[in-house]
């Protein structure tokens, strides 16, 4: 028996960028260019140049993989069914080798012309995005952001790597700092789409075990992050710039997310606060690695 | 096929292929670019 298979047209271009995500490819490159720049030794312009897209190609195949493993899930929630492949603009066929070949392009440019150790961090990262959060724990555990929230922890370490060629006490506390601000970061965002991901299936923390523990949740893991971002500082690895920036912008961070995690959610609510914690939370990431820089350079 | 989607199927392809285009003489200008860079530091 043969099965008729619609023909669909050839994808619109602008149909590969969507797939790159290139909304979090922008705080990718960001957190990828500072862990660059923060470090002690300077980089060619053109080889940082080079290391830097070849993060946000590295990130745009790691979110084309994960748009061609996930379409099924994003055809069912309001945020994600207008992406090319839930939407009918493109075939999966087309978006995997689009993802594969990004990928293995951009790991073989930065192990050409920027170093090694920068092209193995990048390789880690896009399979861990790919295999570890994508295909093994998303649909499986309430933890899947929590662990999966390294994949997008590496930028500082691989940006750094690109200009050292090595690895250092600070950006592996940058890493840190983005793998604990994951969780509060996505839980926040999880509460009030909670429909959503109920609806595709996908086990996040406020469908799995309820609000209230969400809530609890996002309060405690503040905590450790809070310690990551101001360390630095102390362990004298930076300036008092990033010292006076991460104590302000640490602590009203952490009064959002104390005042979301001591809530208690009535009928009919806007989810204000919880909306606050992750548009703050964004801006909050770009202001730490931007003092992060500016501290170098004044100060240096 | 209809002729509307004749059309938009070509526009398409044109499209894509003004966009492989610019995106590989972008990748020789990188690639030049690269080896300028690669010469100057290992001269230093």
């Amino acid at each position: 028996m043969t099965v008729a298979v619609p023909l669909l047209p050839p994808a619109d271009w602008r149909d590969f960028l969507a797939l790159t995500k290139p909304r979090v490819m922008t705080l990718v490159v960001f957190t990828g260019l500072c862990g660059m720049l923060a470090a002690p030794v300077g980089i060619d312009p053109v080889i940082g140049f080079t290391a830097i897209l070849c993060i946000a190609l590295g990130a745009g195949a790691a979110g084309a993989l994960n748009q061609w493993y996930e379409a099924d899930i994003d055809a069912l929630m309001r945020r994600t069914q207008g992406r090319p492949l839930p939407a009918g603009r493109m075939d999966r066929q087309s978006a995997l080798h689009f993802g594969v070949g990004l990928a293995a392009f951009s790991v073989i440019l930065m192990g050409l012309a920027v170093n090694l150790a920068a092209a193995a961090i990048l390789t880690v990262s896009i399979l861990f995005y790919v295999l570890v959060y994508t295909v093994w724990l998303k649909r499986r555990t309430p933890q899947n952001i929590v662990i999966g929230g390294a994949a997008g922890a590496f930028p500082p370490l691989i940006g750094w790597a690109a200009a050292t060629g090595d690895v250092a006490l600070l950006p592996l506390l940058l890493f840190s700092l983005v793998f604990l601000w994951t969780p509060p970061h996505f839980w926040a965002l999880a509460l009030f789409v909670k429909t959503d991901y109920a609806n595709a299936g996908v086990p996040m923390l406020p469908v799995v075990a309820g609000e209230r523990v969400t809530r609890t949740q996002i309060g405690l893991y503040t905590i450790p992050m809070a310690i990551v971002a101001i360390a630095p500082w102390p362990l004298g690895l930076t300036g008092w710039i990033y010292g006076a920036v991460s104590v302000a912008m640490t602590a009203v961070f952490a009064l959002l997310a104390l005042m979301v995690a001591t809530r208690t959610q009535a009928a009919d609510d806007s989810m204000k606060v919880e909306k606050q914690l992750f548009k703050f939370s964004i801006l909050y990431l770009f202001v730490m690695f931007g003092a992060l820089v500016v501290d170098r350079w004044v100060l240096a | 096929m209809t002729p509307e989607e004749q059309d938009l199927i070509r526009r398409r392809q044109k499209s894509r292929s003004v966009v492989m285009a610019v995106l590989l003489v972008a990748l020789v200008v990188l690639i030049f670019a690269i080896t300028l860079s690669r010469i100057k530091l290992a001269m230093t």
